[in-house]
Formats: C-alpha cells, sequence, structure tokens
C-alpha cells in the first residue's frame, strides 16, 4: 500500500516508519534481554534459569530487527510515503475519539461511554441528523445490557447511570 | 472403522437440540462477524468467548467452531456483492466473483462460492474424521523434545512459506514469544518482565491481542481507504442454485486440486489466505478456462473458497491432535479449550472421547447448516452491508471493547486492545505478519515448557535434538524451512546459470 508522494499529502516516508519500527523492536529486544539476565539466563543447578529462554528470543528478534534495520538504511530504492495527510488525518478522527473513549469507561461505564460515542461518530464523521442518531446510540448500548448483564450474567464497568437504576 | 463408530457415537452427542440450536445461532454468528469489515473469524470468536463459559464445554465449542465457519462463508458475500474481500482468504474471490456480479449473475457466484466452499470443507473433515485418530496415536510417544521440534515446525513455516521479509517474520514472532514470557514463570516463580507493575503479573492475554490487532487494527485501515460501499444486489433463488449445482461436476478436477491444496496448506500452518491464492493460480494454470479468468468464470470463485474452507477446517486437525493450532482462528479456539480445562493434544483422543467426536460431528452438521443459511439470508446480509461505515465502526469499537473487557474483567486490558490495534495498523503496513505473533503469544509457554523440559532431560545438551530418527528428522525438516528463503533463492540461482549455459553453448 504505497501512495505516491507529492507535496501536500507528505507526512513521513515509508522508509523512517520502516527505521523507526525496526529500531522500536530493537528496543524491545534489548529490554527483554536485560531483564531476562537480570532474573538469570544462564544454566543454574537445576536446569535452565527462568530468564533462559526468553534471553535467546531477545536476541534473535534484537539480531532479525538489526538486519531490517540496516536494509532500510541501505536501500536505494526512492522511498514512498507512508500515509497521506488526508487519510492520515481520516485515521485520527477515529483513533482520538477512541482513547477518550476507552479512558471514559473507567468513568462513566462502558453503557453511557459507548452511547455517547456512537452518537459522536454519527454526529462528526457521519453527518447525521439526531433524530437518526439518538435511537441506534441508545438501542446498541441496551441490546449490550440485555445480553450481558442479564441474559447471560457477564458484568461489564458500570457508572454512575447504573448505580442510580440499581445495578 | 474405529473412527466411523466414534463418530457414530459423536452425531448421538449432537442428538441434545440445545447443540443444534447453539450450531445455527454460532452460524448465524459466524457470518455476521464475516460480513461485517473489521470483525474477523480470529477476533470475532475471541469476543464471543467469553458468552460460553456458562455453556458446557461441548456446546460452547460446537458454537465457537461454527462461527467460524459462518465466518468462511460470510467473507465470500462481500468479496462477490462489493469487490470487499471481508476476509483475507476471500481476496482471491473477488478476482471472478465481482465480474460475475457485475454482469448481473452474483447468484451464480454466490451459489458457486458457498458449494465450493461446502465441497472443501467436506473434504478436509473427511481427512479429519481418519487421520486424526491416528497422528493423536502416533503422537501418544513424543516426549518433550519431540514436541518442542514440532513447535519449531511451526514456526519455521511460517518463516519459509510466508511471502514477508523474513526477518520481520522471526521479529514479529520473537514479539510473540516475548509477550508470552511476561508474568509469572510457572517453573521457577519468579517474575518475568513485570517491572514492579502488579497488572503485568497477569502477563499478556492473547485474546486481548486478538481483538486488537485484527479489530481495531482493520478499522484504523479501513478508515484509511476511505470506504465507500457500492454494492450489487443479489438474489439467490432455488433454479440458480440448481443451475449451478448441475455445472459444478465440470469443475471436479478443479474442485479435488483445491480441496487438496487446502488440506495441505492448512495441516502445515499456512492457512486458509495462502491456500486460496495458491489454489487461484493453479487453477488459472490449468484450466482450459484459464485465460478467461478475471473476467467472471464461475471457475475462478469455486477454485480459491474450495481451498480456503478446506485450509480452514483442517487447520483443526493439528490443534486437536497435537495442540498446536494451524492458523489464529484456529489458536482462539485452542485458548477456548484451555479455558474449560481440556488440554489440546493427543491425550484428548483418550480422555475426552466424547468432547472429540461431538466436534469432529458437528463440523459435518455445521457445514450443511451453513450451507443453509447462506443460501437463504444472503439478501438480509447484503441489506446489511448497505449500512454506512459511520454507523457500524463505532459500533464494532464498542464491541470490541466488551470482548477485550470480559477476557479478565480488567480495564486496563481495554488499553491494552487500544495499543495491540496501533501495532497492528502499522504491522499491516509496514508488511510485518500478524499470525506468526499470535500463534507465538498462544503457544509461546508451552513451547517454552517442552524445550525446557527436553533441555533437563539432557543436561543442556543441544543433542537431545537429534536424539533418535523422529526428532531428528522434524528438526531437519524445521531447519530447511527456516532457511528455505536462502535455499530457493540459491536454487534459482543455480538454475539461472544452468539456463545461461544452455543457452551459451547454443
Amino acid at each position: 500500500m504505497s501512495h505516491p508522494a507529492n507535496g501536500n499529502e507528505t507526512t513521513v516516508s515509508s522508509r523512517t516508519m520502516e527505521l523507526i519500527v525496526a529500531a522500536a523492536f530493537m528496543g524491545v529486544a534489548a529490554l527483554v534481554m536485560y531483564d531476562s539476565w537480570r532474573i538469570g539466563a544462564r544454566w543454574g543447578s537445576d536446569g535452565p534459569e527462568a530468564g533462559y529462554f526468553p534471553f535467546y528470543v531477545g536476541l534473535i528478534m534484537f539480531v532479525a530487527s538489526a538486519a531490517t534495520f540496516g536494509i532500510n538504511l541501505f536501500a536505494v530504492s526512492a522511498s514512498s510515503n507512508f500515509v497521506g495527510r488526508s487519510e492520515l488525518k481520516q485515521v485520527l478522527q477515529v483513533l482520538i475519539p477512541t482513547i477518550v473513549f476507552v479512558v471514559a469507561i473507567g468513568y462513566l461505564g462502558l453503557y453511557v461511554a459507548g452511547a455517547i460515542f456512537i452518537a459522536y461518530f454519527m454526529v462528526v464523521l457521519g453527518k447525521y441528523p439526531v433524530w437518526k442518531v439518538v435511537p441506534i446510540a441508545i438501542l446498541v448500548p441496551g441490546v449490550l445490557f440485555m445480553m450481558f448483564e442479564v441474559w447471560f450474567l457477564v458484568p461489564l464497568p458500570k457508572g454512575p447511570l447504573e448505580a442510580a437504576f440499581g445495578y | 472403522m474405529d473412527a466411523l463408530l466414534s463418530l457414530i457415537h459423536g452425531f448421538g452427542v449432537l442428538g441434545d437440540p440445545m447443540n443444534i440450536l447453539y450450531m445455527f445461532i454460532g452460524i448465524f454468528l459466524g457470518v455476521l462477524i464475516g460480513v461485517l469489515p473489521g470483525l474477523g473469524g480470529a477476533n470475532g470468536v475471541a469476543i464471543l468467548l467469553p458468552l460460553t463459559f456458562s455453556m458446557p464445554p461441548t456446546s460452547a465449542i460446537i458454537m465457537l467452531s461454527s462461527i467460524y465457519w459462518g465466518a468462511l462463508f460470510g467473507g465470500a458475500i462481500t468479496s462477490v456483492l462489493f469487490n470487499i474481500p471481508g476476509e483475507p482468504w476471500s481476496v482471491a474471490t473477488t478476482f471472478d466473483g465481482y465480474p460475475l456480479a457485475q454482469k448481473g449473475r452474483a447468484g451464480e457466484a454466490l451459489a458457486g462460492a458457498f458449494t465450493g466452499s461446502f465441497l472443501g470443507a467436506f473434504v478436509a473433515t473427511l481427512l479429519i474424521t481418519f487421520l486424526a485418530p491416528l497422528v493423536a496415536r502416533f503422537a501418544l510417544q513424543f516426549g518433550p523434545p519431540e514436541f518442542f521440534a514440532v513447535y519449531l515446525l511451526t514456526f519455521c513455516s511460517f518463516i519459509g512459506m510466508g511471502k514477508e521479509s523474513p526477518f520481520k517474520v522471526i521479529a514479529a514472532m520473537m514479539l510473540g514469544f516475548a509477550l508470552a514470557a511476561v508474568g509469572l514463570d510457572t517453573v521457577t516463580g519468579q517474575l518475568r518482565m513485570t517491572f514492579g507493575s502488579t497488572e503485568l503479573l497477569r502477563g499478556f492475554d492473547f485474546l486481548v491481542a486478538v481483538i486488537g490487532l485484527f479489530g481495531v487494527g482493520e478499522i484504523l485501515l479501513t478508515m484509511e481507504e476511505g470506504l465507500a460501499f457500492k454494492g450489487r444486489s443479489a438474489k439467490i433463488n432455488p433454479r440458480v442454485v440448481l443451475q449451478v449445482w448441475a455445472e459444478i461436476p465440470k469443475y471436479w478436477v478443479t474442485c479435488i486440486r483445491s480441496a487438496v491444496v487446502g488440506c495441505w496448506m492448512g495441516i502445515t500452518p499456512g492457512g486458509a489466505t495462502p491456500a486460496s491464492f495458491m489454489s487461484y493460480g493453479l487453477a488459472k494454470r490449468f484450466s482450459r478456462n484459464g485465460p478467461r479468468f478475471g473476467t467472471g468464470e464461475l471457475e475462478g470463485v469455486i477454485a480459491p473458497e474450495t481451498a480456503a474452507h478446506a485450509a480452514g477446517t483442517s487447520a483443526l486437525l493439528p490443534m486437536l491432535t497435537l495442540g498446536i493450532p494451524g492458523s489464529p482462528t484456529a489458536a482462539v479456539l485452542l485458548g477456548g479449550l484451555l479455558i474449560w480445562g481440556l488440554q489440546p493434544g493427543p491425550l484428548l483422543f483418550v480422555e475426552q472421547k466424547d468432547f472429540v467426536w461431538g466436534l469432529i460431528a458437528s463440523i459435518y452438521v455445521s457445514n450443511v447448516a451453513g450451507l443453509i443459511v447462506v443460501l437463504t439470508t444472503v439478501p438480509l446480509f447484503a441489506a446489511i452491508l448497505r449500512i454506512p461505515f459511520s454507523i457500524i465502526a463505532p459500533i464494532i469499537l464498542v464491541i470490541c471493547a466488551v470482548g477485550a473487557y470480559t477476557v479478565h474483567n480488567a480495564l486496563l486490558d481495554i488499553s491494552v486492545m487500544l495499543v495491540f490495534g496501533v501495532i497492528g495498523y502499522l504491522f499491516k503496513k509496514l508488511g510485518y505478519p500478524l499470525a506468526p505473533l499470535v500463534l507465538a503469544l498462544v503457544l509461546g509457554d508451552m513451547a517454552e515448557s517442552s524445550f525446557r523440559q527436553a533441555m533437563l532431560v539432557s543436561q543442556g545438551s543441544l543433542g537431545v535434538f537429534y536424539a533418535n530418527p523422529l526428532v531428528g528428522s522434524l528438526v531437519t525438516l524445521a531447519l530447511v524451512m527456516l532457511f528455505w528463503p536462502l535455499i530457493s533463492s540459491a536454487l534459482a540461482l543455480f538454475k539461472g546459470r544452468g539456463d545461461s549455459t544452455l543457452a551459451s553453448s547454443k
């Protein structure tokens, strides 16, 4: 999925992104190796120590990502754009409300946060009139509530509204 | 003969009407999951897993596997009607399915796809019925070194078979192993990579990872593409179906070849997606209609669908007999089995006969049921597909959050899911494969413990992996797969040189 890099759409090149991700992999691998070494990655008196297996996992991950890093660092081919600006905007339009939604679950409970999230999404991204939005935003969490709390007895995070109704 | 008797016993287990009901619910939910963008077999089953906790294990796994068959069927609907593959394995179905729909022959394409799927699944189920008990009996002799060798072979074949960069496959796989190691080490009782956090004590649950990687990641990707649904309408009536069924015997060679390709790719963990592409490619090459493929040939719809379903079904064979799933969705089913205290592996066939044969019998019945469900409900699902993305997307995200929460009743897991979603999006854009990551996360603990036990037996000598012919040949095969990219390019170089010397001697 490479997009042609044109003037106003350029964000970051695929190559830069490849390098960042490979470097992140190497960082994670180093962390894994460090922690495994800390708890013992050698042969103990009673067999392999707790860090023995993860240490080599980290080592292999480090070497493989270093290879990816190297390949991209010395790649001669023209680098394409990782994601267009308008596309990135669309992705963030979903991602940021979702993050807010996930944080809100802790305070409002899943049902209320879900209703607000669906409503926001439909109004802002879908440009739907309010009379179309409200039924869906109430109905979907309502059905989920019936399914989980009433029929299958699986409790989901609940907030002040549910508490007011006695749940 | 033994297998046949056990199978008849298995159909007895199915006699419970509740099991049949769960099967139909499962198939319906499965088709729904297959049709909706962002929900697929793997994360769909993961999200619905907690709902089955109150059921008996046999009913639960029948419902979950039915969801899986339903998702396999459902992918074809979007491919044919909307030119959007609902599942990765139905990409090849769009090549001829959508052109047929454009010609107004959507009904034929769908009937062909569903029938092909059914045939592929049927062949794979026959294979499971008669081969699985033999494999299980053989695997009873396995010790820790043999099991580790089988794990090694599984993971090495991802490197050899994958079309992604081998370094990226290895990196993604090792990330899975590393995440699996987080938490309490069950052998020594030490804490690994928790960095003092009590939340990390639990480790990373692969179900949460699956929901994030496949669900949230997929929504982000779909959003980027700015999806606009422009679908063809479809009517399926009995006349069209019968007409297609009359036509299918003409393509018997393609059907058999696709089923064989599918079964092979399903058992070795190639999975349904490469199987469908390979089958389409082979059909195009060998069929008399080959040159017209891509313009709307029924054969070009049947070939990939038969292979995808055969692969999807036969992926259960290594899962049941060895405890090694052949696909991410099979991995989720395996996770379900573990939650109910059933340890997949050769002993399952000895200790849980009712369960195993009930499941195998259910595959036969649920594929017939699936065929009936999809043939009758296509217009309904086509209508669901016309619901705009800005309504469907938030609902799916809410459902993903519910699924991630219910795995452990932990709020942090919802945030973890979101992080995995972003990782999934980045990985897909950069060509890191997700399947090895998920399988490593599932199998990490088991692979590690078999490795440790093997090393304990041998007192730390790697020689134990060449101690007998069985483990030796498994390890050798694994190494061949590991270095296959190098070997194949060396062979190509050698062949190329051979050709050029031939050319120069002329």
